[in-house]
């Protein structure tokens, strides 16, 4: 007598039970707040705004906190929020020549109009566990520069001057800027959406890619040019209005790398561009986008495509974490009716094999 | 806190439904063209029905009554979850009988019952292009089948028949729509295929994470790719399912102990289960005086 | 002022349920061409736009949507002037640039091939055209054949565009490319997508 096991309802509702009850973890410990998690835990929900493609760190905090810290999770969570979103416009692309500056480096001029400054930054910190931050000491509060009104103009407009560095990109005439959430993506992409695929790709998948063309796949011979840190702010143009409306500042990274370039044909030896932006502060993130953007120019630049970095439909169908997570753990779902039929099938011709050679055996015994 | 975060009614926006019901039209319109669509994030993740619940919840209304599947069945973990998620969302009438539905669900598995006019059979699709694997790139695979350049398909097939004798495909086997698409029926095992020709019910097939769309109308000639000397076959089993005694049914192999005992089931649980209360008994069936005890 | 309360009124009562009703008959009609499928009248616009034809439109169209309508839709602003308020959609000039057509005047609408056929690659990226048509109980009978239908089925939809029966051929011949057909009578919609042969008049 056999009786299925039922009951997957329960099973489901139990186990989500004891994910609630993990996430809380020990109640003596007071729970997490979202304000610690968007104060404290700021480059985390920055990665989860900028993944999401969503700016509300509050919301990303919750995200976070739901996933348990799982950042993946998290970008997924807010993604699935996002999509229900009503749309009621585009921007107007915002301009980071006019940022207001927290961190700006070049790696190209030693010093330059508006100066260096190094900001909030891991770099030059020992990487030497702090047991002070165990507890929690009390902060000094940091020196800060006194704003000026005057803008940094970028190290590309710089360069631009005397036709060193190519312009700022140019969409053909008439066209309009994209939008991968609204449209499905159609190979070969123009530049706009491509950008856009990667401000939401994943940060270690991207910052592998570009790890790559630096070890001589699709080698691109960078110079970090400009790195800028800071809020910006964001303008819709209203149809009733005729100056553009803002809606407010959103802090964010822009990279760009400059590349060498030989020149072909029609262009003269000049430097070209890889462009990095993303939400929030995460320089890992922007320059490996800048160095992938840079790679996946090849077709347009008339350059050889030899890696994997400069391959557009690998690199874009393979750089969304929400997508590739949720078909890699797919295979956890039931398989079973596929399964059976691979089943049936090995046993055939494991039947198939074992007779031909038994028949070659009988054959070379009466031999 | 409440303020924090809010869906819409029946998860989709209406504005991603209508995205959604344009791409549906135009599907039904090319039988076998996979339509690309946006597909949305979902609150499920790609790879688990995200393609099947955004075209179910483009469909749906509050006259429905919906059915979710996974490999044949409506209580796996998947399938309860989906179909909780419409209950919830849209608040819609469920069933686990397939007759009584007029949506149906699925993962892996046509119903054995025979479907009817005015039923929609709704497939989750993990990788909605037959070709994928022969050609990984979707521009060129666009383009072989503008071209209706399926020679490398049938290469593929016939190698497996050089090689095994028989075509080693056993499940996700192409078809061919109207004698013009080369299609990817999803990951049903090839003993559905004939389900799918002619049937009176409406097929929608979505894939999410691939962002395609795809249909075959009612009345809709589907044919799985064979040769002439090598003829399309579907699985057999030798033996009948061990709770209702039926024959040709897809049977999943149930492990019994770990000394090599198994027995076979009915995959389709309310087929089954329909068999069952008319009387039907496989050899290992419960009694039914005895299970009540 | 009546033309522009009447460009914000009408509209559906229940935008969530009332468009998914529509759907389902339109969802219906295209998988069973030329099967008459009963709609209700759910939105009351301006002339020349008729119930149903205007509750189509409150479906399936919104910005994303590009649609061209024939002179006597266009030219009536109170018409497009409720078609954009209702659906925001975005008007075309090019009947070959629009996804969607809108036609009020069957018998001087432009051939099929003036609207978009779609490529061989993309061959979705066609028109859709909607006929306002009087009825279904035309005294010419179609006998149609293909997807979606069993055997034969009768059509006898009130008008057809001129020259239909070889209009309708070239564009079944260019499948998959083509454009697909929505009637939309009173009460009532059908469908023909491309796919649909037309077998011969009958009298």
């Amino acid at each position: 007598m056999y009786v299925a096991v039922k009951g997957g309802e329960a099973a489901i509702r139990n186990a989500h039970k004891l994910l609630a009850d993990r996430r809380r973890g020990d109640r003596s410990v007071p729970a997490i707040r979202l304000d610690q998690i968007v104060e404290q835990l700021a480059l985390g929900v920055d990665r989860v705004m900028a993944e999401g493609s969503l700016y509300d760190a509050e919301l990303a905090a919750l995200a976070v906190k739901q996933a348990r810290g799982d950042m993946i999770e998290a970008i997924f969570l807010v993604r699935a929020y996002r999509t229900t979103l009503p749309r009621f416009g585009y921007t107007k692309p915002v301009e980071t020549g006019r940022m207001a500056i927290e961190r700006r480096i070049s790696a190209t001029f030693k010093d330059l109009p508006g100066g260096q400054l190094l900001g909030p930054t891991f770099d030059y910190t020992h990487r030497l566990l702090d047991p002070e931050l165990a507890d929690d000491a009390p902060v000094e509060a940091a020196d800060r520069r006194i704003e000026t009104a005057e803008q940094t103009p970028r190290v590309t407009d710089i360069l631009s001057h005397d036709g060193m560095i190519e312009a700022d990109g140019e969409l053909p005439e008439g066209s309009e800027t994209g939008d991968l959430t609204r449209e499905p993506l159609s190979f070969p992409l123009e530049r706009d959406l491509r950008l856009q695929a990667l401000a939401r790709g994943d940060e270690g998948f991207l910052l592998g890619l570009a790890y790559s063309t630096q070890r001589g796949y699709a080698r691109s011979h960078p110079f970090a040019g400009e790195i800028r840190i800071g809020e910006v702010e964001v303008e819709l143009d209203v149809a009733e209005l005729d100056f553009p409306l803002t809606l407010g500042r959103i802090r964010v990274t822009e990279c760009q790398m400059v590349n060498q370039f030989k020149g072909s044909s029609k262009q003269p030896p000049q430097f070209t561009r890889g462009y990095g932006l993303v939400f929030g502060q995460s320089e890992r993130k922007s320059m490996s986008m800048a160095l992938c953007d840079r790679a996946l120019r090849a077709r347009e630049l008339g350059e050889d495509i030899t890696a994997a970095a400069q391959d557009e439909e690998f690199v874009i169908s393979h750089s969304d974490n929400v997508q590739s997570t949720g078909f890699v753990e797919h295979l956890k779902l039931p398989h079973y009716v596929d399964f059976q039929a691979e089943l049936d099938l090995v046993r055939r011709m494991r039947a198939e094999h074992e007779r031909a050679s038994q028949t070659s055996d009988t054959q070379e015994a009466a031999e | 806190m409440t303020e924090l975060a809010t869906y819409n009614f029946a998860y989709l926006d209406e504005q991603t439904k209508r995205m959604i019901r344009r791409a549906i039209l135009k599907a039904i319109a090319i039988p076998g063209y996979q339509v690309p669509f946006a597909s949305r994030e979902m609150p499920m993740p790609y790879g688990w029905g995200t393609g099947g619940v955004q075209v179910t919840a483009a469909v749906i209304g509050p006259k429905d009554t919906l059915k979710v599947i996974d490999q044949g069945a409506d209580d796996t973990t998947n399938a309860v979850s989906i179909r909780a998620f419409f209950q919830k969302t849209a608040n819609v009438r469920v069933t686990t009988r397939t007759a009584e539905a007029t949506i149906i669900q699925t993962r892996h598995r046509i119903p054995e019952a025979a479907l009817q006019t005015g039923q929609i059979l709704v497939y989750q699709v993990p990788i909605p292009e037959p070709l994928r694997f022969l050609e990984p790139r979707e521009t060129e695979t666009r383009k072989m089948h503008a071209l209706e350049e399926y020679g490398l398909m049938h290469v593929k097939l016939y190698e497996d028949i050089a090689r095994h004798g028989h075509i080693a495909t056993t499940y996700a086997y192409p078809v061919k729509v109207e004698g013009r698409y080369v299609m990817d029926p999803s990951p049903t095992p090839k003993f559905d295929n004939p389900k799918m020709h002619n049937s009176p019910a409406l097929q929608l097939f979505g894939a999410g994470r691939e962002k395609r769309i795809y249909a075959i109308p009612p009345y809709t000639e589907v044919v799985s790719l064979d040769f002439e000397d090598h003829p399309f076959e579907i699985q057999t089993f030798s033996q009948p399912c061990a709770l209702c005694g039926a024959k040709g049914s897809y049977l999943d192999e149930v492990i019994l102990d770990d000394k090599g005992g198994s027995m076979f089931v009915c995959s389709d649980t309310d087929f089954c289960e329909v068999r069952q209360e008319k009387g039907h008994r496989g050899h290992l069936a419960a009694n039914p005086a005895e299970a009540a005890e | 002022m009546r033309a522009a309360t009447q460009v914000f009124e009408g509209g559906f009562s229940d935008a969530v349920l009332n468009s998914q009703e529509v759907f389902r008959a339109l969802m219906d009609a295209m998988a069973n061409p030329g099967l008459v499928i009963p709609v209700r009248d759910l939105v009351n616009a301006p002339a020349p736009l008729q119930p149903v034809m205007a509750a189509i439109a409150a479906t399936l169209f919104d910005h994303d949507a590009t649609v061209w309508c024939d002179k006597a839709i266009a030219g009536s602003d109170a018409a497009t002037g409720w078609l954009k308020f209702q659906t925001g959609l975005e008007l075309t000039s090019t009947p070959s640039d629009a996804q969607f057509a809108l036609i009020r005047d069957v018998d001087t609408m432009p051939s099929f091939e003036a609207f978009a056929k779609g490529t061989s690659e993309y061959p979705d990226r066609s028109t859709t055209i909607i006929l306002q048509v009087a009825g279904f109980d035309g005294a010419e009978v179609l006998t149609l054949q293909g997807p979606g239908i069993e055997h034969t089925r009768s059509f006898a939809p009130s008008r057809l565009p001129k020259l239909f029966i070889d209009q309708w051929a070239a564009n079944r011949a260019a499948f998959p490319r083509g454009v697909d057909l929505i009637l939309a009578g009173k009460g009532a919609l059908a469908a023909l997508p491309r796919t649909t042969r037309v077998l011969k008049r009958e009298a």
